[in-house]
């Protein structure tokens, strides 16, 4: 655990106590069997609003805590821990990071101060392929009077069907890409839900020829930028996520290799599964250094910010993967059953690697970044 | 605790004093050889006075061993502080030789007779340690006493004033260089096997000592058969209880984990980057990447997991808030530095194809057949200081609370 300040410590404690008392696991797995929309409890996204959280990267003078990434990235790891379903990420971090990079004052006079209230929902509307790849963006936003018409299609939008506002990439007439805030209620957008293992709430997204005006565009970085930019970031907050999910994976296990008895001993006791354990907590131990230096470098404006996101995502990626199948390897038959939660943490383990690209897609571009 | 600026300014001082007080002739010398006792007879009479010098001058100042007390031969320094003094010796291109002149002193006798020792024998032994004039080595491992280290069988018989060693010890670093061995030694054979065991202090010349260099795969003879016959320990060189040996040796082995385990990235020598390598003798695709793409791809694993480990050790020693204590970590640690450094090693072989396969001879360049051999003399990284298994044993018995794995001596 990175050294906290008490201010980050007590948010720390506080979420944690929070997530293991009022949203359990138990609480996803009794809202996936009830077949709800949204993907989410609304009365826990509304205790979050209340208590702060969406204000984290928010400034001050917007009705944020501005507490920055690394205080936003141990919230994540708590919630990752017990699968903890909201638009929290996608809107104040994601959302908001967005709004900060890319706004100009009015825009942020506008929107920030409604990500921190919870009366919009934001999210990120990327991907047009199976495939995350950053480049294959063919949406469009041509200018069209004072305004913007925006063409094309996006998949896999993170809580899509509970968002408000989308802050959709597409490609400018300069050929690079830029972000436009687009409300969900606009002429020409329509979506509709993707049914995902993670239970979770993904749409695909229809944008045909729909209108919006100049202030649409997040225009204060340059060319593609801004949109480089989130999408680092992005990666940094899911690394915190994952870490979180693969932890309590890990205790899952852990507690399991101390009580489970066979051959007249606990199983902890065998040698292949002590070293597996040994690797594994290795393993999870590299993953927390990573994915808490892909947040820090992000609060200290580091130079090789986005080579530590990519570090954050491939290494926290490689440590879940694994967790998540020993997780269930070593909990045997128990492990395989839908009244277990083992499967509710691969499941979540797999959409998360895929989620803003996977290990390799991230080893790659840290290859790139490092000049090779 | 000093602050930043304190920091700042004891750096500053530090690389005023390297730049006025490192000698000329040193420059560009490989001082890590020399200080291993390896290549120091080839070393010229210039360089040998120079880094004889070069050794007073930071005896003086106490760095060979920076945070040891003032009173002992070190600096009195904090860790931040001692951790200066290394950067800024290596960013002046210099290097601390002391450490590597007294084989095993500063690294784990010394730590472990600050712990254990009794006024009398710290003050005797350590400032030998501290100034880089007295080399220790350790007679712990046995030809049946490996892994399992508390099997062994050394006897030191009770003379009245002295303790009479008999036994055969093995990968015993530096013996035939060294003047003083640790050695774990049986005094009590009726005692369960880590019950009878004691730690002895003993000068390596004397008649009742032989060591015989053993030449690794490498071609080098850094360790040596050491036999002790009637070998005479005083009893003042005890270390810790009698039959409590054991707990000295544990101590020290943590200590040599947490020296094996790759520090903060502070190394002598960086050769050529694996990637600026690569692209000399791999090549480059048409966008700019390696040709070999699997290459490319292994290559970054070795990076991020060469990185994941300097930030792991980073993160422990701000968690113990600038105070690092020997800790159950340094097994992690000791892994993973040996996973990257092997892998790194295997990577360098295999990008440079035929040219990483020399011996010895001019159709290699001097650093192709450096890399061979330090290939090759990496894979002891796994078996030495307890084996990568052992370090995995230790993990899921002391860190994760599993049940004993091996059998119970």
């Amino acid at each position: 655990m990175a050294a906290l300040t008490e201010e980050q410590s007590i948010l720390k404690d506080q979420a944690s106590s929070w997530v293991e008392t009022q949203l359990p696991v138990q609480k996803f797995r009794e809202f996936r069997n009830s077949n709800s929309d949204g993907g989410f409890d609304p009365q826990a996204w509304t205790a979050m609003v209340d208590m702060g959280w969406t204000g984290i990267l928010v400034p001050e003078n917007y009705g944020g805590s501005d507490l920055g990434y690394l205080t936003f990235g141990v919230i994540l790891e708590q919630l990752g821990r017990q699968l903890c379903a909201s638009p929290l990420f996608a809107s104040a971090y994601v959302g908001a990071t967005a709004l900060n990079l890319g706004g100009s004052e009015a825009q942020k006079q506008h929107w920030l101060p409604k990500i921190v209230d919870g009366s919009e929902v934001l999210t990120l509307a990327v991907d047009e392929h199976s495939r995350h790849q950053r480049d294959r963006v063919d949406s469009t936003a041509q200018p069209s009077g004072d305004g913007f018409v925006i063409n094309g299609a996006k998949t896999f939008v993170l809580e899509g069907m509970s968002a408000t506002t989308l802050v959709v990439a597409a490609r400018t007439d300069e050929g690079t890409v830029g972000l436009f805030l687009v409300p969900v209620d606009a002429q020409g957008l329509s979506r509709r839900a993707m049914q995902t293992v993670d239970s979770r709430d993904y749409a695909r997204v229809t944008l045909s020829d729909v209108a919006v005006s100049a202030d649409a565009h997040l225009g204060a970085m340059a060319g593609s930028e801004l949109y480089e930019a989130v999408l680092n970031r992005a990666a940094s907050g899911i690394a915190m996520e994952m870490l979180g999910v693969g932890c309590y994976s890990f205790e899952m296990t852990l507690d399991y290799l101390k009580t489970r008895k066979q051959f007249g001993k606990v199983i902890g006791s065998f040698q292949a599964l002590g070293h597996r354990a040994a690797e594994l907590y290795s393993a999870q131990e590299m993953a927390r250094s990573c994915a808490e230096a892909g947040v820090i470098a992000i609060d200290q404006g580091a130079d090789d910010e986005a080579a530590m996101s990519a570090l954050s995502k491939a290494k926290t990626g490689e440590f879940l993967f694994d967790m998540s199948n020993q997780l269930i390897q070593i909990h045997g038959g128990i492990g395989m059953t839908d009244e277990f939660d083992a499967g509710l943490y691969l499941k979540r383990a797999r959409v998360l690697e895929t989620t803003f690209g996977n290990q390799a897609y991230h080893r790659d571009r840290y290859a790139t970044l490092l000049g090779f | 605790m000093e602050n930043a600026n304190q920091l700042d300014g004891f750096r500053s001082d530090v690389r005023v004093w390297v730049q006025d007080n490192f000698p000329a002739s040193l420059a560009g010398v490989d001082l890590a050889g020399l200080a291993g006792g390896e290549s120091g007879a080839k070393a010229s009479d210039e360089v040998k006075a120079g880094m004889e010098t070069w050794r007073q001058r930071l005896a003086e100042k106490g760095w060979g061993a920076p945070t040891w007390p003032v009173e002992f031969g070190g600096g009195g320094l904090s860790d931040p502080e001692a951790d200066i003094i290394g950067e800024e010796i290596f960013q002046a291109g210099a290097y601390n030789p002391i450490p590597h002149m007294t084989g095993m002193g500063i690294t784990m006798v010394g730590p472990t007779l600050l712990e254990y020792g009794t006024d009398e024998q710290k003050e005797r032994h350590l400032k030998g340690i501290a100034s880089g004039e007295v080399r220790w080595c350790l007679g712990l491992s046995e030809p049946n006493a490996g892994s399992d280290l508390a099997s062994l069988s050394t006897k030191a018989e009770d003379k009245g004033d002295y303790f009479a060693l008999n036994g055969q010890k093995v990968w015993t670093s530096g013996a035939h260089i060294s003047q003083w061995c640790g050695a774990l030694v049986r005094t009590d054979t009726d005692a369960g096997k880590r019950d009878g065991i004691s730690f002895v202090m003993l000068p390596m010349q004397q008649d009742g000592v032989e060591t015989r260099p053993i030449r690794l795969i490498s071609g080098v003879s850094p360790f040596c058969e050491t036999y002790f016959t009637e070998a005479r320990a005083e009893k003042g060189d005890l270390l810790g209880n009698l039959n409590d040996g054991w707990s000295v040796v544990k101590r020290l082995l943590q200590h040599e984990r947490q020296s094996q385990t790759g520090g903060r990235g502070v190394s002598m020598v960086d050769a050529e980057p694996l990637h600026i390598k690569a692209q000399r003798f791999v090549g480059v695709d048409n966008t700019g990447a390696l040709a070999d793409r699997d290459l490319r791809q292994r290559l970054v694993r070795n990076y991020m997991d060469a990185t994941a480990h300097r930030l792991t050790a980073q993160r422990i020693t701000d968690e113990a808030a600038g105070r690092v204590e020997v800790s159950a970590a340094a097994s992690i640690l000791k892994n993973s530095n040996t996973r990257v450094a092997q892998g790194k090693a295997e990577l360098a072989l295999e990008i440079m194809g035929s040219q990483g396969i020399g011996w010895s001879g001019d159709d290699f360049a001097e650093d192709e057949l450096g890399i061979v051999r330090e290939w090759l003399s990496g894979k002891a990284m796994s078996i030495y200081g307890g084996s990568y298994e052992v370090q995995n044993n230790i993990i899921s018995k002391n860190v994760l609370g599993l049940p004993e794995t091996t059998q119970k001596g």
